[in-house]
């Protein structure tokens, strides 16, 4: 008896954690279904009765979403390839090298808070007429993605046994190839990893586009954010337009959760 | 966790491992380090111009008196001086640290308790964790809208689901007794999760015989909890406040789209506040003071990480 009251106990402790969750986005859900009628009434509807996609439909009629849609995608797609260019090297550099100052650089970059790089950066890119460009939000996402590659690539090249590179350096391997070869090979999943976590930031980033986006190169955070703040409030469309920006991020959560976990205890931590 | 963090770097200075392995290679490893650095150096020159560059440029503004429009003007340390006497900056930071204190604390009890659930095995958990997990995935600018529609005072539904176990309605973000509350609410509902993967990684290298031996001695769970499990992973739990303070105290997304600080000035955060004086009001002299003030902090509670996660690798 009394195991039976635990496991229920149990279960009800499951479902209170899952619920504010699924509560949230089911009434995102359920708001971008409904019509403007209902979703304004009082006592509220729940479940979209019938459901209509005209609110999915308005978002790309009438806010250029798919252009912002195509901005995010260059941006965080260019942040993050530049960022595993980048970054993968210099993962294998600090951890093979020991460089421990640089690494505690990367962590307080990964630390501070965004607005303190946007002040000196929007000045420079009002000098050099970069303000509203697709290249100036790449160069600041590159501040987002970098930061979390390195700090995880580190991680994960520090787990290869060096002796394997000894190995093929014995048989007249240059550190390159030992790099390329030996030790890129066996880090893959750390790469993985790196550049889900930084897809997953740089996509959900706002602040960067909010500042240095202009009306044509705003990416869809901010884009969406505009779209409250200049028209008319309606629901509907603004939560279609809502679901549609988390969407991806969201997917990429549920296809790679272990990855995701796995990165985050690995120190890719978060980044705002 | 373990093995993933700099202190580990700093402990091993050089490799033991390259001289133990193969005596042959002592002269090679003397240039190994220089040839490592070249792996770096486009991260170096990057991380130079994108973060470095603007810290150092941020420093330098905040010795000015400097409107975007105009030139800059040394003032010393007047900004500084004219900032402690700002009554709004003052103000913003007694909200920063009423925000951040519970937008600490309540992810952390939430958070540890989730992760123990976690750690049993039942039925979908694979499942129900995803779902868990996904608030802090989510953007947090597509989740804000929903919030704010969800905080309406006549037409939000959480109104609707008070009045349906008899509570009264709430001002929620509209009242500047209850905005800020209100905005925890949504940090905690955002941001418990990364709390639990945090404690979660650390239950998941417990070790066994404690338990075992507990048994055999008749503790019940709570006894289990408090004296083996809560010692153990305390160092994660560390981790996990410290960066839960970082992130808190930089908190700006959710603000920004739900408030901008509001009503009037009650939920402005020294965030909000830094926003508004540099691209708003544009004093960006002032406002890299606030900068300089915000990274000293963020300085001081990294180092404060560090040493936490040291600690909780001793003890993984």
């Amino acid at each position: 008896m009394t195991r039976l009251l635990k496991k229920l106990g149990f279960f009800a402790s499951v479902f209170v954690l899952v619920s504010p969750a699924v509560l949230v986005f089911l009434w995102m859900i359920s708001l971008s279904f409904k019509n403007e009628l209902d979703n304004t009434a009082f006592p509220p509807v729940f479940i979209p009765n019938p459901p209509t996609l005209k609110n999915y439909v308005d978002v790309f009629a009438q806010n250029n979403f798919a252009l912002y849609l195509w901005n995010s995608v260059l941006v965080t797609g260019g942040a993050v390839l530049t960022g595993l260019a980048v970054g993968v090297p210099a993962g294998y550099g600090i951890a093979r090298g020991k460089a421990t100052k640089f690494a505690i650089l990367i962590l307080v970059a990964r630390m501070t808070p965004a607005l303190s790089y946007l002040i000196p950066l929007f000045l420079l890119f009002q000098m050099t007429g970069l303000v509203g460009t697709i290249t100036a939000l790449v160069i600041t996402h590159l501040v987002i993605t970098i930061p979390i590659i390195v700090w995880i690539m580190i991680g994960y090249f520090e787990n290869v046994p060096i002796e394997l590179e000894d190995a093929a350096r014995i048989d007249g391997a240059t550190t390159w190839q030992a790099f390329r070869h030996v030790a890129l090979p066996l880090a893959r999943p750390g790469i993985v990893v790196g550049g889900i976590l930084a897809f997953i930031f740089s996509w959900n980033n706002f602040i960067f586009s909010v500042v240095l986006g202009g009306k044509n190169s705003r990416t869809l955070p901010s884009a969406v954010y505009n779209s409250l703040t200049f028209e008319q409030i309606s629901w509907g469309p603004l939560a279609a337009a809502a679901l549609l920006v988390t969407l991806p991020v969201l997917l990429v959560t549920v296809l790679a959760q272990r990855e995701i976990v796995a990165g985050l205890s690995a120190g890719g931590l978060k980044d705002g | 966790m373990p093995g993933h963090d700099v202190p580990r770097m700093t402990t091993t200075t050089l490799s033991p491992t390259i001289a133990n392995a193969q005596p042959a290679s002592s002269t090679q490893s003397a240039d190994f380090t220089p040839r490592y650095w070249l792996f770096a150096a486009p991260a170096v020159l990057v991380v130079a111009t994108v973060i470095v560059f603007p810290w150092l440029f941020t420093l330098y503004m905040s010795g000015h008196d400097w409107k975007i429009g105009a030139g800059p003007e040394f003032v010393g340390l007047a900004n500084f001086a004219e900032l402690f006497r700002d009554a709004r900056f003052i103000e913003s930071m007694g909200h920063t640290f009423y925000f951040t204190s519970l937008a600490v604390v309540l992810p952390i009890v939430f958070g540890t308790a989730a992760a123990l659930v976690f750690h049993r095995e039942f039925p979908f958990r694979g499942v129900l964790r995803t779902i868990f997990v996904m608030p802090m995935m989510a953007t947090p600018v597509a989740v804000a809208l929903v919030w704010t529609m969800m905080f309406h005072p006549q037409l939000g539904v959480l109104n609707y689901l008070l009045s349906l176990v008899g509570i009264g309605p709430s001002a929620w973000v509209y009242s500047p007794d209850t905005v800020i509350p209100t905005l925890i609410l949504v940090e905690v509902w955002h941001w418990t999760p990364l709390v639990m993967l945090i404690v979660l990684g650390g239950l998941a290298g417990l070790p066994r015989e404690p338990y075992e031996s507990a048994l055999i001695d008749g503790a019940n769970d709570w006894h289990m909890f408090r004296h083996i499990t809560l010692p153990l992973v305390w160092p994660f739990i560390m981790v996990a406040i410290v960066i839960r303070t970082i992130d808190a105290l930089k908190a700006f997304d959710t603000i920004f789209v739900i408030t901008q600080g509001g009503p009037g000035t009650a939920s402005e955060t020294l965030n909000i506040f830094l926003y508004l004086q540099a691209f708003q009001f544009y004093k960006i002299g002032y406002a890299s003071a606030v900068v300089v003030i915000f990274f000293v902090i963020i300085i001081m509670l990294s180092l404060l990480l560090l040493y936490a996660r040291q600690k909780s690798k001793w003890n993984a």
